[in-house]
């Protein structure tokens, strides 16, 4: 069975993510939407998508694994897992060693630690609150009037960097409102705002030496990397495709199921 | 796994008697309350029951009714009613969400115990600062609402060893407490049955001692939710002989089954530690949650919080002090961590829950450090969640899902 492919798909808050890879573990198809209100449309819509651009077939699934918070809404997939264990998982496959995980995701931001056997020793997520998460920069997009992906390279371009110090998305609004009335430039609001990210993510743990970004926040505003590698004196590791990590992880799951 | 495929926990065959007998309490304090033909001493939790009992009072405890407005899902309702009035939604939803029932005229006592129509008035109000602040405040609320006297002990804090000067100061304090209810209950202290109160209290202690360390069998017989509302003879009954008769039907039970191996939920693979109070708007959702990932939360520092070993009849007022000063919630870190260690070993822990319960920071262990020097020195791991006792708008059910079930995940993984 040369055609045979293992499907991931993480259905995320705000995207979904479908990744499908050959028996060598290769990324051969890929697809991201948005996850939308009709979850087992929007997976079906990924996995045609995906399966089109690895020039594959159904009858070539050999197994299908979901993630994230509509992970038991997809009826292509025969098992499930939790988004901590496959951003684990698909960030090993790429850096095999003791590495810390910060995932920035659009709902949600974690921070998980593996040895360097690739078990999990610890995770911990976000609070409730929406600080620090890809939902705290779309909010503010809205509020400044600038299309979220124009707000990496603004914040590129930014000479100076205003200070948000609030924990809470609103009073982080009622920040950014001052400073607009303050006269500064919304570039330096944007680089306020995204280094507001970083620290929010940072606070919720302590980090070993090898850090790895992954998530779609992180994959739209690379930015946002050479921020946390300047905060925390270090190089930051990224994935090659960061948006599609808990999903390449499930997919590599539902292989080592399928070859178990 | 469906949800309908998920194991469920089984049931308790002697929590039917304690549910008779939580119907009984209630009726009696509602008779009571409508003829007056007995005092009723309200009383926190780990107030002084067995004073006011042996005193001839019927004693009513507020934080259980805030624990049923919670398991009601009634509290969040109205907490904003006491929220209108000035009670932060920062401070105790037990306090605000029991205010705001007060304001609304409403209890969930009427939906379990027809014909009660609301909670009963007291005659005095008996605190002890060992929970937190804010029972004083709550009582208080009542105190001016109902134009009677407020009294209590006020505790130690972070107490390493009950030492001999503090032990004194609490005896004292609660022997004080003697002269105003003598005047309130129109009764005079009476030693005699005071000793034999508290010779009840040690018994209901004991046994409830030995029934939450049936759970240290393989396969467990007992799980948190379970106990969570077994302690109720505990909590309400102390000092009482129905308290203890009640324990030692339900320990021979658990100890039926526990020398049976038959376990609570169904295919026990992971033995989960609980720390902090109980969600209790979720008590069913979470306990479903662990069973369906074959988890048996079965040892919890909040149901040993009614375990009161040195209680001694010989010597009352000094061994109450001494059994509410050894009381977990008012202990320094140091004990607490050794406490934790030492439950972790007889229960055999696999992991270890914390529950950072928003507004109840005296019930919630995980803010200083805590979990992560138990898990350096254990090597067990820990999962902080986010939520609170009665106010649900603090829960977010996904985000707790997510973390039981990739934790469940991580043990298992451990466990390969």
């Amino acid at each position: 069975m040369s055609n045979s492919v293992y499907i991931g798909i993480d259905l995320g808050a705000s995207r979904t993510k479908l990744a499908i890879l050959d028996v060598d573990k290769n990324l051969i198809g890929h697809a991201v939407r948005h996850s939308g209100t009709d979850y087992g449309k929007t997976a079906r819509l990924v996995l045609d998508e995906a399966l089109q651009m690895a020039k594959a077939d159904e009858k070539d699934i050999v197994s299908a694994l979901s993630t994230g918070y509509g992970r038991k809404n997809v009826s292509f997939a025969a098992t499930d897992k939790t988004e901590i264990a496959c951003h684990g998982k698909g960030c090993f496959h790429y850096f095999p060693k003791e590495i810390s995980i910060i995932d920035i995701g659009g709902q949600d931001n974690k921070i998980i630690k593996l040895n360097d056997k690739g078990f999990r020793l610890s995770f911990k997520m976000n609070r409730k609150c929406a600080a620090g998460t890809g939902a705290f920069l779309e909010e503010m997009s809205l509020r400044l009037s600038v299309p979220l992906e124009e707000m990496n390279a603004l914040a590129e371009k930014a000479e100076g960097m205003v200070q948000l110090g609030s924990y809470c998305t609103v009073f982080s609004g009622t920040e950014v409102l001052e400073n607009i009335r303050n006269g500064k430039s919304v570039a330096d609001i944007i680089k306020g705002l995204f280094y507001s990210v970083i620290k929010r993510v940072v606070e919720m743990d302590s980090l070993t030496s090898h850090v790895v970004m992954t998530g779609g926040v992180v994959a739209h505003n690379p930015y946002l990397v050479t921020m946390a590698g300047e905060m925390l004196g270090r190089k930051i590791l990224v994935p090659p495709f960061p948006q599609l990590t808990g999903a390449i992880g499930a997919a590599l799951f539902s292989m080592n199921a399928e070859q178990n | 796994m469906s949800e309908e495929k998920k194991p469920a926990r089984k049931i308790i065959e002697t929590s039917k008697d304690m549910g008779r007998y939580m119907a009984e309490y209630y009726y009696e304090l509602n008779d009571a309350a409508k003829t007056g033909k007995q005092k009723i001493a309200w009383c926190t939790s780990v107030g002084p029951t067995e004073l006011l009992r042996a005193m001839g009072f019927l004693v009513y405890f507020p934080e259980t009714h805030a624990a049923m407005l919670g398991t009601s899902r009634m509290a969040t309702d109205l907490i904003p009613h006491a929220n209108a009035l000035g009670y932060s939604p920062e401070v105790c939803s037990y306090m605000t969400s029991d205010i705001g029932a007060y304001l609304k005229k409403t209890t969930p006592l009427s939906k379990a115990f027809p014909g009660i129509e609301s909670i009963p008035k007291p005659d005095v109000l008996v605190f002890n600062t060992n929970q937190c602040r804010d029972v004083q405040d709550w009582f208080s609320f009542y105190a001016r609402e109902f134009n009677v006297p407020i009294i209590g002990v006020h505790a130690h804090v972070g107490v390493k060893d009950a030492t001999e000067p503090i032990i004194r100061d609490i005896a004292t304090q609660i022997e004080n407490l003697v002269e105003p209810l003598e005047k309130t209950s129109g009764n005079r202290f009476d030693m005699a049955l005071f000793k034999e109160t508290v010779r009840n209290s040690r018994k209901c202690s004991d046994l409830w001692k030995e029934i939450l360390e049936t759970a240290a069998a393989k396969p467990s017989p007992l799980t948190f939710f379970d106990a969570a509302t077994l302690m109720g003879p505990a909590v309400v009954g102390r000092g009482t002989t129905v308290a203890v008769g009640l324990y030692e039907k339900l320990l021979a039970e658990l100890k039926q089954k526990a020398a049976a191996r038959d376990g609570a939920i169904e295919n026990e693979k992971f033995r989960i530690y609980w720390d902090g109070m109980p969600v209790w708007g979720r008590l069913g959702a979470h306990s479903k949650l662990f069973s369906g990932l074959n988890a048996n939360v079965l040892a919890s520092t909040y149901c040993s919080s009614w375990i009161f070993t040195s209680l001694d009849p010989d010597d009352p007022f000094r061994s109450m002090a001494k059994a509410y000063t050894e009381l977990f919630i008012v202990r320094s870190d140091d004990y607490k961590e050794q406490y934790i260690e030492e439950k972790l070993k007889i229960y055999g822990i696999d992991g270890i829950i914390y529950h950072d319960a928003k507004t109840c920071p005296n019930n919630s262990n995980c803010r200083y450090g805590l979990s992560k020097r138990i898990q350096k020195s254990t090597g067990i791991p820990t999962l902080s969640i986010d939520g609170d006792l009665c106010d649900m708008r603090l829960v977010s059910d996904e985000q707790t899902k997510t973390n039981v079930e990739a934790f469940i995940e991580q043990l298992s993984e451990m466990k390969g």
